[in-house]
């Protein structure tokens, strides 16, 4: 489903500024994979993310998303392939626009946006039972600006958008992580819920890292642009947060020290 | 009362003039609301709309041919605008000025000097500030609202398709559109294309009116623009809502603003003054947004501190 090939990328190259944030990654996905990503600040996680995406050029190496190399497509046409959900709730969400119409820009992704009706009233039929799903009583105000939403509500609704239209791989770059915990949980239950009823293949970027292990099939950590740590099937469901430290020094010859990941325990 | 009686007589000329800059103000409405980009090639659009048209008509063009050929050039404009920003990456208001400076030396050429006049007792012309009160269809007030009329309908219409949607969602949010497929640039490209087409077709309209085009016409076209976009949203953006009533609003404040300008005109005030009004208006009521959130920000502060010190 996903493939990435020896990605390699330096910001601000020649700089004194320069960083190395991925340092020859490799990673395959299957199809179905859910894979959470762990790793202290500045590991490369969410760079490995926007480089799927496309929201910065490789410096080498390939990616290919279910066969199509998307290495030097802009990012408005790999979209086509991809459901994304950010951290930051007001990234994913057109604020000035109404929930119905977020959705209906969503459902036309990939899709040539000609002079046709921006959204139909089949589709408004369709977005009401979708958002009664979510059980957040978006389903009475569908005519709402989406920027009267609460950051919970925004993540849920950008959840939907993305996986509206399904996707080939869908990115979650710590789309909990700006949300208090019972909303965060809410979120994470509807995240596992859409994934598992559309099999989707599955990034998400965590700091929780009880999480990481309770969620998905697949768990990597990353540490200084590589992937350090890569568990799968029975040895994950079996991974304790102890051993996952462990782990981590073992590969990456440190301690963890992001007080972020310690204090998620 | 002899104010009174004078404002009075002048009002169908103010209204007039208010309805044809109102076509430009929802140009500007479509860049620096919709699209959220400070567009400053109107001032250069505005007159090469009027040239284009006052030349096409003295050339014996037929007139509505010759407001839809100054509307292409205005689209035109737009796109060297849209691709010196997208393209080659130029910030946008720098953008916008280097197109309406190089208009300038543009629509010098196309007048061959620095004005070129149309007289409506020798040519046909679709409005004329002589027709203000003349009950007809040719009276302005007839003829321009019933094309802004039209214009806002398919606006309306436009911005409610697919295409028109992704236009509002990436002045809305840049990485959400690119997120949801939608390619930005073009979208950028479009929209300040259209804002100038309408832009230059209100100025064929304008050059029409007032009988010639000038090089100078478009001087401050900008700040005009912005005036009625935002006395529009003070006076009628609690009511309306619509988007199609939004537009209307524009256009009423381009006539509002046009009735004050007259008016304190007629109270004496000197015309040489009304640009350095102009601008104070509109600074002023850019500020008060502003002002008004620093003011409830510090009133927050306050009544935290009084609660913990309780």
């Amino acid at each position: 489903m996903l493939d990435i090939v020896n990605v390699e990328k330096t910001f601000n190259p020649g700089t004194i500024n320069e960083k190395r944030a991925l340092n020859g990654i490799n990673l395959h996905l299957d199809e179905g994979d859910f894979v959470t990503v762990i790793g202290g600040n500045g590991a490369g996680k969410s760079t490995m993310l926007n480089m799927v995406a496309g929201v910065y050029p490789v410096d080498c190496g390939s990616i290919v998303i279910d066969g199509v190399d998307v290495t030097r497509l802009p990012e408005y046409k790999r979209a086509k392939y991809l459901g994304r959900v950010f951290q930051d709730p007001m990234t994913g969400t057109a604020t000035d626009m109404q929930i119905e119409e977020n959705l209906a820009l969503a459902a036309r992704r990939g899709k040539k946006r000609t002079l046709r009706t921006g959204i139909t009233a089949k589709e408004r039929a369709e977005y009401k039972e979708l958002l009664k799903i979510l059980d957040l009583g978006l389903e009475n105000r569908l005519t709402a600006k989406v920027g009267l939403l609460s950051g919970g509500q925004r993540q849920a609704l950008t959840l939907l958008m993305a996986t509206l239209k399904k996707p080939k791989l869908l990115l979650l770059d710590e789309h909990t992580a700006a949300l208090d915990p019972k909303t965060a949980k809410k979120v994470l239950d509807i995240t596992e819920e859409i994934v598992r009823k559309d099999n989707l293949a599955t990034i998400m970027i965590t700091h929780n890292m009880a999480d990481a292990i309770r969620v998905g099939n697949r768990l990597i950590m990353m540490h200084e642009g590589q992937i350090v740590v890569d568990v799968k099937g029975e040895e994950k469901k079996n991974l304790t947060i102890e051993q996952l430290l462990q782990l981590f020094e073992k590969s990456s010859g440190s301690k963890m020290t992001s007080d972020k990941v310690m204090l998620s325990k | 009362m002899e104010i009174f009686s004078q404002l009075f007589n002048a009002l169908p000329g103010s209204i007039s003039q208010g309805l044809i800059w109102g076509i430009m103000a929802i140009g500007v409405y479509i860049t620096y609301r919709i699209l959220d980009v400070a567009d400053l090639t109107v001032d250069g659009s505005f007159a090469t709309g009027g040239a284009v048209a006052v030349m096409l008509i003295l050339n014996g063009c037929n007139l509505w041919l010759a407001m839809l050929v100054a509307f292409i050039a205005g689209l035109l404009a737009g796109a060297i605008t849209g691709l010196l920003h997208t393209f080659m990456g130029i910030p946008a208001i720098l953008a916008g000025i280097l197109t309406q400076l190089s208009l300038y030396s543009i629509n010098l050429k196309i007048m061959g000097k620095a004005n070129q006049s149309v007289n409506v007792n020798q040519t046909e012309l679709l409005v004329s500030l002589r027709w203000v009160k003349e009950f007809a269809f040719h009276n302005p007030l007839i003829t321009v609202g019933l094309v802004l009329a039209i214009m806002i309908a398919a606006l309306y219409w436009f911005f409610g398709t697919e295409m028109g949607c992704a236009l509002r969602a990436t002045g809305s949010n840049l990485n959400m559109s690119r997120a949801q497929g939608i390619n930005t640039n073009f979208n950028k490209v479009l929209g300040i294309m259209l804002s100038n087409g309408l832009v230059a077709f209100s100025g064929a309209f304008l050059a029409q009116y007032q009988g010639f085009a000038d090089v100078k016409m478009g001087q401050g076209a900008i700040v005009i623009g912005l005036a009625a976009v935002i006395i529009g949203e003070a006076l009628f953006g609690k009511i309306f809502k619509n988007f199609a009533l939004r537009l209307l609003s524009v256009a009423f404040g381009s006539i509002i603003y046009y009735i004050v300008i007259q008016a304190v005109i007629t109270m004496g005030l000197d015309a040489n003054l009304l640009k350095l009004l102009s601008a104070a208006i509109v600074a002023i009521f850019l500020a008060v947004p502003y002002w008004k959130k620093q003011y409830s920000q510090n009133h927050i502060r306050k009544v935290k501190g009084g609660s913990k010190n309780a």
